[in-house]
């Protein structure tokens, strides 16, 4: 409604040069991170191994929650089921790369990346049909509700767990990175795992795409405009419910990738990973401003860079210190460090 | 559809070739509640073809729930909304605004993260804006062309009431409903607006608005129905209201400013 | 009585009836049930309708979803446990824990409720997860302060153990144990009260009209924020208090038993379905989830032998994916049932 009322004076040429930079400012958040990291930890190596560690975690969790934040800001819906794709993704992800294991076994980069894309692609169906069902069955009767909301999209998540359990058992799985992707590479005396170097730039690679999609397609501006005032949207001409399912089903598949990429960083799965990371993923979405995909990105570096550097530093201080961070950044911005425009 | 929209597309705002007597929009005992207030009581009027139909009242009487009503945002619990002799109650706000209806919201509707130009682009539904269009919405709104990269946050509140209505004319429309264009802003804006709008329905559109500003509705209107709570309490040539003091001042209840 | 129930009488003979029986199984069951199995049961249902009640105020009256409650159950429990084994055995000592955990779970609650509710109501779930699950991990690394995973046992006074024979009543036997159980009694009932007079009270109501319309609430002229975090402040408290009287219960605190997210998936079914937002459906929603986890496990069990010739049932009704059917048990009850037993009972939607 504010937007709404009559503003005479602010026009570009009036925005001071402070207001101006204002909305940037969590931009430099990761590489101050960054810098500052360096200042605290004496070992030149030892940084650049967990700044790419940190990166790569970072990716990982973006590629996890830009979905969550999204199908957020669009439809206010609050998905605690999130973290379901994230275990299937990996079991499925898992199992599909342990039955292509002369693949992943032959000293090929080619023949690995191979059987990874399989792995990927599979987990993303599978988890992007599980959103279509999820959407359809447990979310979209409790609409408008964010109480019921949060108690339907638990026990979806239960259920799904389970499920896992059901199909796959209860033991964890342990599953070896491919062949050539093993071991590390050496830069500048620090040892850089290669698969860390690979998640950083599938995650970066994911980033770039969604930015692309949202600023260059029609179906971006229908959601970036959606994200502010869904019903003008709808008063345009434009289906939002169906470009909204759309969201939700690729929303789920990246989290089905996220769930991959995470289980092979991890090298182990368990049914209950999910819920774990989305803790994290929590974390992330509310620094960054739910509902941006730029603050989803900025806020899942910082806490992947915070989360390494902190448990060099301090181990047992590692959880505690991303809880702090989110302390921190919400006493700075209360609506998190990209706050999303909402029209009502 | 996208065929009737392709073959008007010009500069002309011609509004289709169906029979003079059918009245591009019928409301019949419409009742609309929001939430559990009852705000409709039974809204009955037409709007003919070609010209301005001004939707007069005080506030509270039911003017903009009339407008989203109409265009599917509330959804009405009896009575028929028919444009061009179809009905479209019951149809989501996409599927009617796909039947050809222009809408400007009382609080504009503005994507403030977006540039003009994309607020302009997502209007269009057929791809592209048209560059005869644009031209037009250049020529009665500058500053939209100043200010085409850069984020509709930024624009003041009359840019943003300008870009509004560039978004609903940037393709024909049957018909366009406009709540309370004026609202809030300076004189000079108004009369800009008023310009463009004046320009649009000399181009035969129709035109369905709600305004406050008496001056303003009496300049642009050709018909005039008005409302008090929530249902029509006189419909007749704005010619006939503009001239008679005392119907004005029985039907919206105050003293109407007279430029 | 009528005083005593703050004027919230059940307004339903079934309801009533249920409630009576509910009540008197839990007030004699040293005689009615002897055995120490059942006598834990009681003691169990009555500990947590006091935590169930505690986030009914919170989730039905509030509206507001948290997933730190067992965190303040927890901080109830340890602050017990740790102030004796800081201090020695005593009773000075069990109420200065009791009292230490619930001035830091009202301390802790405030400053969640300050930092998420002032933006939006649904930051809370969200961060009350996030930093239930930190705490979690950290009570189980800092072993050193708080046991961790091992957890602690905790030396109550002997006047409450089983070791003090104090005779025979009607035929049972009545040792401290007994004395214990009739303090978690007498505890639960009278926090139970005190809650059913709090939501019964003006703030309550104001609550609930925040929880129907927090624009209209706030536009008539109440501090939303400040309600809302008074009621998350009251329910830590009263969790950390059940916490309190669990960890002299149970004469053990671990990480398992008070903080796991198990115990608060276990919560949020009982308050939904006893019946969110009644109070009442905190009692009926324990007795009847603690009774059912113990016979639906067996019944499942059985059903799993019997199918075990056909292909994945068995897997499906085997009592470890109890959580399976609870959940879709939990998912059923939202959609269809979202006023639990007790709106059932009441004939309300």
């Amino acid at each position: 409604m504010s937007e709404s009322a009559p503003t005479h004076a602010p026009k570009m040429a009036t925005l001071s040069l402070s207001d101006r930079l204002k909305p940037w400012l969590p931009l430099l958040l990761v590489p101050a991170l960054i810098v500052l990291g360096y200042f605290a930890i004496d070992s030149t190596s030892s940084w650049l191994t967990l700044t790419v560690s940190g990166l790569a975690m970072g990716m990982m969790i973006f590629v996890i929650a830009s979905g969550m934040t999204l199908v957020f800001g669009l439809m206010d819906v609050i998905n605690f089921g999130h973290g379901a794709f994230i275990s299937f993704g990996a079991f499925v992800g898992t199992s599909v790369l342990l039955a292509l294991g002369t693949m992943t076994g032959a000293p090929s980069l080619m023949l690995n990346l191979l059987a990874i894309a399989a792995a990927v692609l599979a987990a993303m169906i599978v988890t992007g049909v599980m959103g279509l069902a999820f959407e359809r069955v447990i979310v979209r009767p409790v609409y408008g509700s964010h109480l019921k909301q949060i108690l339907v999209t638990m026990g979806g998540l239960i259920v799904a767990e389970q499920l896992i359990y059901v199909i796959w058992g209860g033991h964890e799985i342990v599953i070896a990175r491919p062949e050539t992707l093993k071991g590390a590479i050496t830069f500048a005396g620090a040892a850089l795992e290669k698969y860390r170097l690979l998640a950083v730039g599938v995650g970066l690679v994911v980033f770039l795409a969604l930015r692309a999609v949202m600023r260059r397609t029609k179906i971006g501006l229908i959601v970036r405009a959606g994200v502010e005032n869904p019903e003008m949207v709808q008063a345009l001409g434009y289906n939002i419910t169906r470009v909204f399912v759309g969201v939700f089903i690729a929303g789920s598949a990246l989290a089905g990738l996220g769930g991959v990429m995470w289980a092979l960083y991890q090298e182990i799965i368990t049914a209950h990973m999910g819920n774990e990371i989305m803790i994290l993923v929590f974390i992330v979405v509310i620094i960054g401003g739910l509902g941006s995909v730029e603050g989803c990105f900025i806020g899942a570096l910082t806490v992947g860079l915070v989360q390494n550097y902190a448990a060099f530093l301090e181990p047992k201080l590692a959880l505690i210190s991303n809880i702090a961070l989110m302390v921190a950044i919400l006493m700075w911005r209360p609506m998190g460090m990209v706050p999303v425009i909402k029209a009502k | 559809m996208s065929d009737a929209i392709s073959e008007k597309a010009g500069t002309g705002f011609s509004s289709g070739n169906a029979p003079e007597s059918l009245p591009i929009l019928q409301l019949k005992d419409v009742k609309t509640d929001i939430y559990q207030y009852h705000i409709l009581h039974g809204v009955s009027f037409e709007v003919p073809r070609g010209g301005v139909t001004m939707l007069l009242g005080r506030n509270g009487a039911g003017k903009t729930t009339t407008l989203r009503t109409i265009m599917g945002l509330w959804k009405p619990h009896a009575g028929e909304i028919l444009l061009d002799g179809a009905h479209i109650n019951g149809l989501t706000p996409a599927q009617i605004a796909r039947r050809g209806i222009g809408f400007v919201p009382e609080d504009m509707g503005i994507f403030s993260d977006l540039s003009v130009e994309e607020n302009i682009r997502l209007a269009a539904l057929s791809g592209q804006p048209i560059p005869e269009r644009l031209e037009w919405i250049f020529g009665a709104f500058p500053a939209l062309r100043t200010f085409w990269k850069s984020p509709a946050g930024t624009l003041s509140g009359g840019q943003k009431q300008m870009l509004s209505v560039a978004r609903a004319v940037v393709e024909d429309r049957e018909l366009y409903l406009i709540d309370e264009p004026s609202k809030g802003l300076a004189p000079a804006i108004v009369a800009t607006l008023a310009k463009a709008l004046k320009d649009l329905k000399n181009r035969g559109a129709t035109i369905l608005m709600v305004e406050q500003n008496f001056s303003l509705a009496r300049a642009l209107g050709d018909h005039v129905v008005v409302m008090d709570d929530g249902r029509i309490v006189w419909t007749g040539a704005m010619a006939e209201l503009s001239a008679d003091t005392a119907l004005q001042e029985r039907l919206m209840g105050l003293k109407m400013e007279h430029a | 009585m009528n005083r005593l129930l703050s004027g919230d009488t059940p307004k339903s003979i079934v309801l009533s009836v249920l409630l009576a029986v509910i009540v008197i199984a839990l007030a004699f069951a040293p005689f009615l049930f002897p055995g120490s199995r059942s006598l834990e049961t009681a003691a169990r249902i009555c500990i947590f309708i006091v935590l169930v009640a505690s986030y009914d105020l919170l989730l039905g009256y509030g509206g507001i979803v948290s997933f730190a409650h067992t965190m303040f159950f927890g901080i109830g429990a340890y602050g017990v446990a740790i102030t004796i084994d800081r201090l020695g055995t005593g009773y000075g000592a069990l109420a200065l824990g009791a009292l230490i955990g619930l001035a830091v779970s009202g301390v802790i609650a405030l400053l969640i409720a300050l930092l998420s509710l002032r933006v939006r109501a649904i930051f809370f779930a969200m961060i009350t997860l996030a930093i239930a699950s930190a705490v979690a991990v950290l009570v189980s690394q800092l072993s050193g302060f708080t046991g961790g995973e091992d957890g602690m046992n905790i030396r109550i006074p002997r006047e409450l153990t089983p070791a003090n024979r104090l005779g025979e009543v009607f035929g049972t036997r009545i040792t401290g144990k007994t004395l214990n159980y009739y303090l978690v009694f007498g505890g639960s009932l009278f926090l139970f009260l005190v809650m059913l007079r709090i939501v019964n009270s003006p703030f309550g109501r104001v609550l609930q009209s925040i929880r129907e319309n927090a624009f209209r609430a706030e536009a008539i002229g109440y501090r939303v924020v400040y309600y809302r975090a008074l009621a998350t402040c009251l329910s830590a408290m009263v969790a950390a208090l059940a916490g309190s009287l669990f960890a002299i219960w149970l004469r053990y605190v671990g990480p398992a038993t008070t903080l796991g997210m198990e115990i608060m998936l276990d919560i949020l079914l009982m308050v939904v379905i006893g019946g969110m937002g009644t109070m009442y459906g905190a009692v009926v929603g324990t007795a009847i989830f603690v009774l059912a986890q113990n016979y639906l496990k067996e019944l499942m069990g059985g059903l799993s032998e019997a199918t075990a010739s056909l292909p994945v049932l068995p897997e499906l009704l085997s009592p470890d994916r109890w959580l399976l059917w609870l959940g879709v048990l939990f998912i059923l009850s939202v959609y269809f049932f979202p006023t639990g037993i007790v709106g059932r009972l009441r004939g309300t939607r």
